[in-house]
């Protein structure tokens, strides 16, 4: 292939690869934004949402019905975390810190103990192909793309729309205003915690069929989370989805060009820096 | 600081390694070569306790400055043909040049940015180590072979047991006594007072980003010394002590023995190697009591062992 048709089919990479990356970062973004903490175990509810999807096809042959019940049990599992550990620590941040790390471990070793060590792929419940001029693409690639913008855009209308949302932007605002007029702010957190937890898993469980599911796959997720929520500025989620276009683009142009270990090291290198010289990042406020 | 109690507890301190020295002499082979890895282990702890105990600091990418150690040391000798004495110097030299690096990009970033900024910065160093794999070993990593020292004429090869135990001894003392004298010193106090209200500080005179600089390199010096240490004492490289579960070994160990305590680091990595070589025996899953550890000491014992020892009966300790 020439360079044309090459960064071409980097560009549509990188494109498939930003909406799930939006989708990835969103949780974390959220639950910056609206509870002011950390989650470190970001990347593991990835995982569980990717291990949950493979046992649920696999058992009930159903993918479909595994892609609608891995955000509700990740959400669950995300929940039963809030309401055990982060609520009797009073989301102290450092203490949520160490909490969340210990949540990663918990995690990741109680898969690696019932999934076991193994990379396993679920077979993508369509299958067919997109043929352009130069190169054949798969086509469950672009419904994955199109499935985490779904999500992307009835997230922004729940939070934009609904009483649950204004519940959720009021108490990111002001807390103590928000609670002092009768929003339950320990209910938000929980819903927060599990929502972002929920639409992560979601992200997991969507590329099942084209990545396999593997019990150290919440590593990258939640570096590229990172990456993506403080370049597009904590707690902002419009910066979240401009910065997840950013990177996931570069990320899939320096991928099919050069290689996928430096479009990560260029991206963390960015992000450090980025940080270290203005502490909000590209929109979001002050992370103090 | 009072004289009786600065007395006390240097007493207690020497009194520990006294301990240890003397338990080379009762110690089953296996238990031997245990304590002598908790020693250098617990040198890294050393080292992250002065920034997170002292300075208030949480950083989650110190495994860079232990595989800058590391890397200093090990690259040098296999590539070079470094001896075990200069490359110890090398370890140290590039433990330093991070840190500097480090703690300048890191110097107006404070709470969850600081921990953010220290695992990205580790992240992007363990990928580098991957990257330049035909360097480096990749994360299979490379075994040196025949390292020692030569003093008085007598060759002191590191592979033998007892050589081994007590040049982990010495690194270990070292880190241990210099981080009692450092947070015992006016320098330790100007920390202390950052990590307890860093905008009073400066308006007290000090120069803050400068005392948070000092902190960052003496924490990343002391975790480089051990990551050498390490290498030189276990003839082995490889990308896996750069991963980000060694950026959070020693911040488990520190918090688990008690942060902000000088004998903390030792305790709760002793405790915790031995925790998860036992867990490590029943399970592959083994590293899940590295969460629990963390989740039960968030919740019921921030204080840590040391910690809570101190708020309980002994006031006095440093």
């Amino acid at each position: 292939m020439s360079l044309g048709p090459h960064l071409f089919l980097a560009l549509l990479e990188g494109t498939v690869g930003a909406l799930v990356l939006a989708l990835t970062a969103l949780g974390l973004s959220l639950v910056f934004g609206v509870m002011r903490i950390v989650n470190v175990a970001h990347g593991e509810f990835f995982m569980l949402g990717a291990i949950v999807a493979w046992y649920v096809s696999t058992l009930t042959g159903s993918f479909v019905l595994a892609l609608l019940l891995a955000p509700v049990a990740v959400g669950g599992v995300a929940v039963l975390a809030d309401r055990l550990v982060l609520r009797r620590i009073g989301y102290e941040p450092e203490s949520t810190i160490v909490a969340t790390v210990g949540l990663l471990y918990i995690l990741q070793q109680a898969v690696l103990m019932t999934y076991g060590p193994y990379a396993r792929p679920v077979e993508a419940p369509i299958y067919f192909r997109v043929d352009f001029p130069w190169f054949g693409y798969s086509g469950y690639k672009l419904v994955v793309a199109g499935a985490a913008a779904v999500l992307l855009l009835a997230t922004w209308v729940a939070l934009s729309r609904t009483t649950l949302g204004l519940q959720m932007r009021a108490t990111q605002q002001d807390r103590e205003m928000a609670q002092a007029f009768a929003v339950p702010v320990g209910r938000v957190y929980t819903l927060v915690f599990g929502v972002g937890a929920g639409l992560t898993a979601a992200a997991g469980a969507l590329i099942v069929p084209v990545q396999q599911a593997h019990y150290l796959m919440g590593l990258d997720a939640l570096l590229m989370s990172f990456v993506v929520v403080i370049l597009g500025g904590l707690g902002s989620l419009r910066g979240t989805l401009v910065a997840a276009l950013v990177v996931g683009l570069s990320d899939g142009v320096i991928s099919v060009l050069f290689s996928p270990t430096l479009a990560k090291i260029v991206a963390t290198l960015l992000v450090a820096l980025v940080l270290a010289v203005r502490g909000r990042g590209l929109f979001g406020e002050e992370l103090a | 600081m009072s004289g009786e109690r600065r007395g006390l507890a240097l007493g207690l301190h020497l009194g520990v390694l006294a301990l240890l020295a003397a338990l080379q002499l009762v110690l089953p082979a296996f238990h031997h070569g245990m304590v002598a890895r908790v020693m250098v282990l617990a040198a890294y702890a050393v080292g992250y306790n002065l920034l997170l105990g002292y300075t208030g600091l949480m950083s989650l990418g110190h495994a860079m400055f232990f595989a800058a150690g590391m890397y200093g040391t090990g690259l040098t000798i296999q590539h070079w043909g470094f001896g075990a004495g200069a490359g110890f110097l090398a370890g140290i030299v590039s433990g330093l040049a991070v840190a500097a690096a480090v703690g300048l990009v890191t110097l107006r970033t404070a709470g969850p940015a600081f921990l953010i900024v220290t695992m990205m910065l580790a992240q992007a160093f363990n990928l580098a180590a991957l990257y330049f794999n035909d360097v480096t070993g990749g994360d299979q990593g490379f075994i040196l072979s025949g390292l020692g020292l030569d003093l008085f004429g007598v060759r002191l090869a590191f592979a033998h047991p007892a050589v081994k135990y007590n040049a982990a001894f010495v690194v270990f003392a070292g880190c241990l006594l210099s981080s009692l004298w450092l947070t015992g010193s006016p320098a330790g106090r100007v920390l202390l007072a950052l990590k307890e209200n860093e905008e009073r500080t400066r308006l007290l005179g000090y120069n803050t980003l400068r005392c948070r600089l000092f902190a960052v390199v003496v924490s990343g010096l002391l975790s480089a010394v051990a990551g050498s240490t390490y290498t030189l004492l276990f003839s082995y490289v490889g990308s896996t002590f750069g991963s980000i579960l060694y950026s959070i070994y020693p911040l488990l160990w520190t918090l688990l023995g008690g942060a902000g305590t000088t004998l903390g680091p030792l305790v709760g990595t002793l405790v915790m190697t031995y925790f998860v070589d036992i867990a490590s025996a029943i399970t592959t899953g083994y590293l899940i009591v590295v969460g629990a550890a963390l989740i039960v000491m968030v919740l019921w014992a921030p204080a840590g062992i040391v910690g809570g020892i101190r708020k309980r009966w002994a006031r006095w300790l440093p």
